[in-house]
């Protein structure tokens, strides 16, 4: 195994991995400081901040000889018997003398500044700058410059580490960002008419080390360090790519790409980004209600019952009764739900008709699977969960029944009660398609917002959205990933998993984990899931051997 | 705690001496105090018919301010550094993006609580422009909670009140205007 000294500490690499200097002193613990550097982007070594000593041990000897001269640690790879110091009084000279030069340009606008706070070229000035300045450097007002319809950049703030103009480069393809004139008058800019308008753009803002680019959605809104961030998955299509939910006083304020190698690399795009103001939307069910006068069988037109609005605790008992004392019961299992969510409905419907006709909720689409060169992919599916549903599903019933065959089974007047579950953030079903539940004697509805067939419900229930649930999704590629609720749903909704818990009889809080537990032990399929997950998840077909 | 840690260590009173147990001297003590008092020149006054005087308004931490810059503008540049530094929680700001060319950012709303308010004066030293001060204005008084949570608007009036008998203080103690 090749052998790397960082500091005098000896660490061990893999014989084929090929690193750089920064990755190499990040595994024995040393944080070399760097800007222009990210692993997802091409080495350029421009920012000089990485400056390192290197040396060469020679092997049969053991003598050491320096690189007389620092050298770049982001270009710089490793082998074995390279020797890198990140401490000694050169090195650290040096990224005192690069942060005194980018702070001479800067705008030092930091109280009205986004970034305060979470901005790298704050935080290596005071780990690595030096503590007086040596030129007489007042604040002043940073030239703003519209790039695009979601980033805004402050010219002045910006420190040509070019990452962005890379991202649009590498990642996206589409090369919208460039540097315009030379030397100390470089600015980032975009050519007249080509705006940064990529399904990608919003990551330019996390990959900008200091203030420079900011999101128009956030630019303002709220200062970092009020935020509190819980690692999350987004829901916004099955490639259910992790992210950060940043939130404050149950508002949710920004969503960022959270590390993981097996789904999203460093990326989210921007639907997925912005996609969380639906949570906050005014137009939210926010209240449970039943029709007042249970319908009777064969109610022959479309028409709305009057409802009033009942307690949770009441729905537990009575949701049971009401569709106990219907019949036949036909149940929807909405692709949004939990994988637990999702086995816990399916389990309270067999207890409540064991013949019940179990199905796939809607599936949305919409386009194609759209992929970027740099390996990033949006997906049709705009559900994050269809994988695990489906999954469920055949635990309770053979046969893979879609939403379609739901439809076709309720038409066909097989069924005198459905059970929809669906918390779709968009609009996802027409009058016309409704119509084909307008017979029933009890249909549930579980949603986020009212829609035609919610007018049809005899049940109307709130659903939570994606960052109010805890649990489990499984994206396209068979990736489980587990995460808990960041904000609190509105004042006095269930989410769907509490309400399935309690229908189940179970007792206390609703506990996630313990339900991940069970199903993990009870059926070969979800073997994976046990125990405690990963924070990347885990490939839920790992322990299936055929 | 454990009695027994090393690294406590333990004190005993001093045992009492002749004058401390003759009681006396510490009599005589205390009594000169009671006497300095009866002479001395009284500090309360009667208030509310009386006013007290406020000592070094620069120093005096009373009702809260937002200054304005020379054109009239509120100065405050929505930092939320004072909300940041406020224990008690009682500044409320959201930011917006300025309607002026030399400024990014300004308070759409400001508001403080002044019933929450602990008047620690760290809103004050927070505020990188000087823009939030407190006043010597000491008698604070309102019909409901509601009028105690003082928005911008009262916030700039508290200033156009006091501006002439108590200019912007950063001046007087030396700072950038």
């Amino acid at each position: 195994m090749p052998v790397v000294i960082v500091d005098g500490q000896e660490i061990e690499i893999g014989a084929n991995e090929r690193l750089n200097c920064i990755e190499a002193a990040r595994r024995a613990g040393k944080e070399i400081p760097h800007y222009c550097w990210h692993p997802g982007l091409s080495v350029v070594a421009s920012c000089r901040m990485c400056l390192v000593e290197t040396g060469q041990r020679d092997a049969a000897t053991g003598a050491i000889t320096m690189v007389p001269k620092l050298v770049p640690g982001c270009q710089t790879p490793v082998r074995d018997g390279t020797v890198i110091v990140t401490e000694s009084d050169t090195v650290k000279a040096s990224r005192a003398r690069v942060e005194e030069a980018l702070l001479i340009d800067h705008p030092i606008d930091c109280p009205i500044c986004d970034k305060a706070g979470e901005c790298l070229l704050q935080d290596y000035h005071f780990q690595h700058g030096q503590p007086e300045r040596r030129a007489d450097l007042q604040p002043f007002h940073s030239r703003k410059r519209d790039v695009g319809p979601t980033v805004t950049l402050f010219v002045d703030r910006c420190i040509m580490c070019t990452r962005c103009v890379r991202f649009t480069r590498e990642v996206t393809g589409t090369a919208e960002l460039m540097v315009t004139s030379r030397g100390a008058k470089e600015e980032i800019d975009v050519f007249p008419g080509h705006p940064l308008a990529n399904k990608l753009s919003g990551n330019v803002v996390d990959l900008c080390p200091v203030g420079a680019l900011g999101d128009k959605d956030f630019l303002y809104q709220q200062r970092v360090w009020f935020l509190k961030r819980e690692p999350n998955v987004c829901g916004g299509c099955s490639a259910g790519c992790s992210i950060h939910t940043e939130h404050n006083q149950d508002a949710v304020y920004r969503l960022k790409p959270r590390e993981n190698p097996h789904v999203n690399t460093w990326w989210i795009c921007d639907e997925g980004r912005y996609g969380w103001h639906h949570l906050h939307d005014q137009a939210r069910m926010l209240e449970a209600s039943r029709a007042i006068s249970s319908p009777t069988h064969g109610r022959t037109a479309a028409t709305t019952p009057a409802t009033e609005s009942i307690e949770w605790s009441e729905v537990v008992t009575k949701l049971r009764d009401d569709l106990k004392s219907a019949g036949r019961l036909a149940v929807a299992v909405s692709p949004m739900l939990t994988v637990e969510e999702a086995w816990m409905l399916c389990a309270v419907a067999r207890s409540i008709d064991p013949e019940a006709f179990l199905a796939l909720g809607f599936v949305p689409t919409r386009g194609a699977d759209e992929s970027f060169p740099g390996g990033f992919t949006i997906r049709a599916e705009k559900c994050p969960n269809r994988k695990g549903v489906e999954e469920v599903l055949a635990l309770f019933s053979a046969g893979g029944r879609s939403w379609n065959d739901l439809v076709d089974h309720v038409s066909a007047g097989r069924a005198d009660a459905a059970w929809v579950t669906a918390a779709y953030p968009t609009p996802w079903i027409d009058e016309a398609g409704a119509a084909a539940f307008s017979s029933l004697a009890q249909l549930v509805v579980q949603d986020l917002f009212d829609s035609p067939l919610m007018q049809l419900a005899t049940w109307r229930l709130p659903a939570v959205g994606f960052a109010e649930r805890s649990g489990t999704w499984v994206n396209v590629a068979h990736h489980a990933q587990s995460f808990r609720q960041a904000i609190r749903p509105p004042a006095g909704v269930w989410p769907e998993g509490r309400l399935f818990w309690n229908m189940l009889g179970r007792r206390g809080l609703y506990d996630v984990n313990a339900v991940r537990q069970q199903i993990a032990t009870s059926s070969p399929s979800f073997r994976a899931l046990a125990g405690e997950l990963p924070s990347t998840g885990v490939d839920l077909r790992l322990h299936q051997i055929a | 705690m454990n009695p027994g840690d090393p690294a406590i260590t333990w004190i005993e009173d001093k045992p009492l001496g002749l004058a401390e147990r003759l009681y006396l001297p510490l009599f005589v003590n205390g009594l000169t105090t009671t006497a300095r008092h009866l002479v001395s020149p009284k500090v309360t006054v009667s208030y509310p018919d009386q006013r007290p005087k406020v000592g070094n308004p620069l120093i005096y931490r009373g009702v809260h301010r937002l200054n304005r810059d020379e054109d009239g503008r509120v100065k405050c540049v929505a930092c939320f550094l004072c909300a940041t530094a406020c224990p008690a929680r009682c500044i409320d700001i959201v930011a917006a993006e300025s309607p002026w060319p030399d400024r990014d950012k300004y308070p759409e709303s400001f508001q403080i609580d002044e019933l929450r308010c602990i008047f620690c004066g760290m809103c004050e030293e927070a505020c990188p422009v000087d823009a939030v001060e407190l006043t010597s204005l000491l008698d604070l008084t309102g019909k409901s909670r509601e009028e105690m949570i003082f928005d911008k608007e009262k916030l700039l009036s508290v200033y156009d009140m006091t501006k002439d008998a108590e200019p912007m203080k950063s001046t007087a103690m030396g700072c950038t205007p």
